[in-house]
């Protein structure tokens, strides 16, 4: 790997999920109905931090959940490195909600599609909306996200790295050169 | 038509013979063994860095024929037997029919003399069917010429028929040989009861069905006071009961197989039927008693018990599988390499096993390498490595056990009567 | 840790931590069984092929079930030995189904061995069901998962197998089970029902029901099959019951929070009783529920690793 730029640091990503939360309260017209689910695994954290926010904001606490969709994919087979089949943790009734889907990077638009497989086998939301921190283009289907934390323009050679406290105990999105 | 063998390192423990000399064939006798030979007409075989012995002389095969041609015949088996080294096969009488009659001896006869490319001597049946319940006319058989009688496979359960058959057997001047095992005590076994028969599930046979057996197989020869030759020795009790019965004085003899003194039961953890035989392989303990057996002269023969099995009856389920594997191209090497290699035996030690007392057992005039015996020679490379695959045995059946095995040591040349049989 | 194997044919071969592995990919399969829509694309495009030569109705179910569960398409040939001696060998059948395309076969089979030997014979996953008496991974599997979920760990827990060891395919795959967990295991049977050499596995014997109840944590019943006659001359059902069968009485004087568990099906009143089967203390139901998880796991990871191996050689 060569050497890595950095796109967002602790500030960035804080203020980037801060305006997040805000665009989402407003596109919603308020909390009643929303949730937020983030996928496996940096997104969990960021829809987390994002109902915090929303809860700072309006006052009011949004249901979370946690979704895996490793079982969706459809590059199972292809896959390098076999996929850990981890836990969807959603405790509650997707029925009707709006559900913001919440997920680190955007890139290809598969996993989103896998996201959507899953949440449709459980339940039928009234809207299912999209919050990424980081857009990176390349998209392979026709898959678009409402939130957007950071537009970053990349080539395919390059890769991005965002790191969470939860996860990798640092916070920042680096883009480097791939091999 | 004579051969001159020269240079190779000549074994004759009968004659205490361990030296680098030459041998000359002439017929189908030895006519001389001396420094510098000279003989003009001779072909001659360069036998430098070799070891030049007597062809082995297998007391236990399965030659399948008459009766089971889909897995071995006269003309396949004594093929195996010239490339392991093999002049001389005592054959197994479980053919279908059993050898329990003359004309049944005839018919064989008949075979061998047409297809077999090595000596094979016949043994007939104890009883009739082998079935334990009627004795063969053993004097008869006898006379038509066979070396021994087993009721191979089976050991005859009856305490009065099994003494009567030693007193018979006797008077007729046949060695009487025992498949020692009592069935009632080995059941449905498939393989060594312990440890590994728990943790693959499957059903046992103990060390006690074969060591009771021999131990009743021997006391009924000392009533009978006649010679008893115990087959395919596993155990170590066995070891044990045989080596007191010599120091009393009983005319007992026994032979082991090679896969006895080279694997254990723990060859079975992956349930291959090439390693499903009767007896089972035993534990490390057994394998160990197996060998101080032959080093302390305990047990006085190796043998193959080659038993060839077609895939069909191999390739299936291991409690469906047959008992048995193949064993007369492998027998030498697994010797050179389990006893030889690790000092068990030195090459006189081995020759004694595999050949000097089979001879003396079967009272055959081979097994020594003298002026006057017949031509029945190896010549052996027992450095040269090879290894065991399906490929190149040329037995009908591939059921061996070392398949995949590199053994040390290979037979360059057999010879019998007088005869190249084979040739590397 | 990534799931190597193609097959799954026994827990004695495994390492702590590849079970570890399938117990944390069931625990994550156990969610998809309580959605509204059980079930997920996983395997689609698939097919397992139920292979049983003994019939067992619960086994072949939730295997079934499972399979259907990832998506995968299921056929089931059950088949009587019988008819399979005279027809084709096992090899041949195998040959058949992978000819076919299948991806999976789950099999049940009368002789020990049996699933290692068409593992070793096919390119496609084997994942056994049950081979004579040698192992029942999948049985194993369930149990210690529905332990370690109802007592938070197996590592140090007091774990009693009563009944007939030696003939159980269950009992073996517990016992390698447990003890790579580190559990305690304790076999307490009739000593003619205790194999050669079981201790050599880790585990300890017994033959006092009521000493071992005292210590344990959980106990694992076995179903008594009174039926088979192997020449090993078994108790009476009435005189088992009493030495070694499973009662309130017994269970008052063990731990108060024992976990009761029986692989099913149960013989009421000859190894447990109807009591005890329904009891407060009785998981056996929760069994059956953990077992479509555990297949889930198991089917999952062996198609995984089958298709990393197979791109491996492209």
């Amino acid at each position: 790997m060569k050497e890595k730029a950095k796109i967002l640091d602790q500030e960035g990503i804080s203020r980037a999920i801060t305006r997040i939360a805000h665009e989402i309260i407003e596109k919603n017209k308020g909390t009643a109905g929303l949730c937020v689910i983030g996928i496996r695994n940096r997104g969990v954290y960021i829809a987390q931090r994002i109902a915090e926010c929303i809860k700072k904001i309006e006052g009011k606490e949004i249901e979370t959940g946690a979704l895996d969709i490793t079982l969706y994919r459809d590059d199972l087979a292809l896959a390098s490195g076999q996929p850990r089949v981890r836990k969807t943790e959603i405790d509650f009734d997707i029925n009707e909600k709006n559900l913001v889907l919440v997920d680190d990077v955007l890139y290809t638009g598969r996993t989103i599609r896998a996201a959507l497989d899953a949440l449709i086998d459980l339940g039928r939301p009234r809207s299912i909306q999209l919050a990424v921190l980081v857009d990176r283009g390349h998209r392979e289907l026709p898959i678009r996200a409402d939130f957007v934390g950071k537009n970053i323009p990349t080539s395919n050679k390059e890769s991005v790295e965002v790191c969470l406290q939860e996860s990798d105990g640092s916070e920042e999105v680096l883009i480097a050169e791939r091999q | 038509m004579s051969i001159l063998i020269k240079g190779g390192r000549v074994i004759d423990p009968e004659n205490k013979i361990d030296a680098k000399l030459d041998i000359l064939v002439e017929g189908n006798k030895i006519s001389k063994v001396a420094k510098n030979i000279q003989a003009q007409e001779a072909t001659i075989i360069d036998a430098d860095n070799k070891i030049v012995a007597p062809g082995i002389i297998d007391m236990h095969v399965h030659l399948r024929q008459p009766g089971r041609e889909d897995k071995e015949t006269v003309a396949t088996a004594t093929l195996a037997a010239a490339k392991g080294g093999v002049t001389t096969v005592l054959a197994m009488p479980n053919t279908q029919p059993a050898m329990d009659c003359p004309e049944g001896v005839r018919l064989l006869q008949e075979i061998i003399k047409k297809d077999a490319k090595v000596n094979v001597l016949i043994c007939g049946t104890i009883t009739k069917g082998r079935l334990g319940e009627e004795l063969s006319d053993i004097a008869a058989l006898k006379k038509s010429g066979v070396y021994a009688i087993s009721d191979d496979g089976c050991s005859v359960d009856s305490d009065e028929l099994m003494l009567e058959a030693l007193k018979k057997a006797k008077q007729a001047g046949l060695l009487t040989i025992c498949h020692s095992e009592d069935k009632k005590l080995s059941g449905k076994g498939v393989i060594n009861l312990g440890f590994n028969s728990t943790r693959l599930g499957l059903r046992g046979i103990s060390n006690e069905s074969e060591y009771k057996r021999v131990r009743r197989d021997i006391e009924l020869a000392k009533k009978a006071a006649s010679a008893v030759h115990i087959a395919h020795v596993s155990c170590r009790e066995s070891v044990e009961i045989i080596a007191q019965a010599k120091k009393t004085g009983i005319k007992v003899t026994c032979e082991t197989a090679p896969h006895y003194f080279t694997l254990t039961e723990d060859a079975l953890l992956g349930y291959d039927t090439n390693m499903k035989m009767n007896p089972p392989l035993r534990s490390k303990k057994d394998l160990m008693a197996i060998k101080q057996g032959l080093k302390d002269g305990t047990i006085d023969v190796i043998a193959s018990d080659h038993a060839p099995h077609t895939e069909n009856e191999k390739d299936i389920e291991f409690e469906r599988a047959e008992f048995g594997v193949v064993g007369l191209e492998t027998e030498l090497s697994a010797g050179i390499n389990e006893l030889l290699a690790k000092g068990v035996l030195d090459w006189p030690g081995l020759v004694e096993k595999y050949c000097l007392n089979p001879a003396k057992i079967l009272g055959l005039e081979a097994g020594r390498l003298a002026k006057g015996t017949p031509a029945d020679i190896i010549i052996v490379s027992d450095q040269e490595p090879w290894v065991v695959d399906k490929q190149n045995l040329v037995s009908k059946s591939k059921n061996s056990a070392f398949l995949g095995y590199s053994l040390k040591g290979a037979v360059d040349y057999t010879i019998c009567k007088g005869q190249v049989v084979y040739k590397r | 840790m990534a799931w190597t194997k193609k097959d799954l044919l026994g827990l004695e071969y495994l390492s702590p931590e590849e079970i570890e592995l399938i117990l944390d990919t069931a625990e994550s399969f156990k969610e998809v069984s309580t959605r509204e829509i059980k079930k997920v694309p996983a395997l689609r495009g698939k097919t397992a092929v139920n292979l049983f030569y003994e019939p067992s109705t619960r086994t072949r179910v939730s295997f079934e079930v499972a399979a259907k569960r990832l998506s995968a398409d299921v056929i089931n040939i059950a088949t009587e030995t019988s008819s399979v001696r005279k027809g084709e060998t096992l090899i041949d059948t195998g040959k058949n189904i992978q000819a076919l395309k299948a991806d999976i076969i789950i099999m049940r089979h009368n002789y020990s061995g049996a699933a290692n030997m068409l593992a070793r014979a096919l390119d496609i996953s084997v994942v056994n069901a049950g081979d004579g008496w040698h192992e029942h991974p999948t049985q194993a599997l369930l149990d210690i998962f529905t332990l370690k979920e109802k007592l938070g760990k197996i590592k140090g827990l007091n774990v009693a197998i009563v009944g007939d060891i030696a003939h159980s395919r269950v009992a073996r795959s517990n016992i390698w089970g447990l003890t790579k967990l580190g559990a305690n295991v304790t076999l307490c049977a009739p000593e003619m029902l205790l194999p050669v050499g079981i201790e050599l596995t880790g585990a300890k014997t017994s033959s006092n029901i009521d000493e071992v109840l005292k210590k344990a944590d959980a106990v694992n019943v076995l179903r008594m099959q009174f039926e088979r006659d192997e020449g090993t001359a078994f108790p009476e059902q009435l005189d088992y019951f009493k030495k070694f069968g499973i009662t309130e009485e017994r269970l008052a004087k063990a731990k108060k929070d024992v976990v009761v568990m029986h692989p099913g099906p149960i013989n009421r009143g000859i190894e447990m009783s109807s009591e005890v089967a329904d009891g407060k203390n009785s998981v056996i139901l929760e069994q059956v529920t953990n077992g479509i998880a555990v297949r889930m796991a198991v089917l999952f990871l062996v198609s995984q690793a089958r298709e990393a191996k197979n791109e491996h050689i492209d």
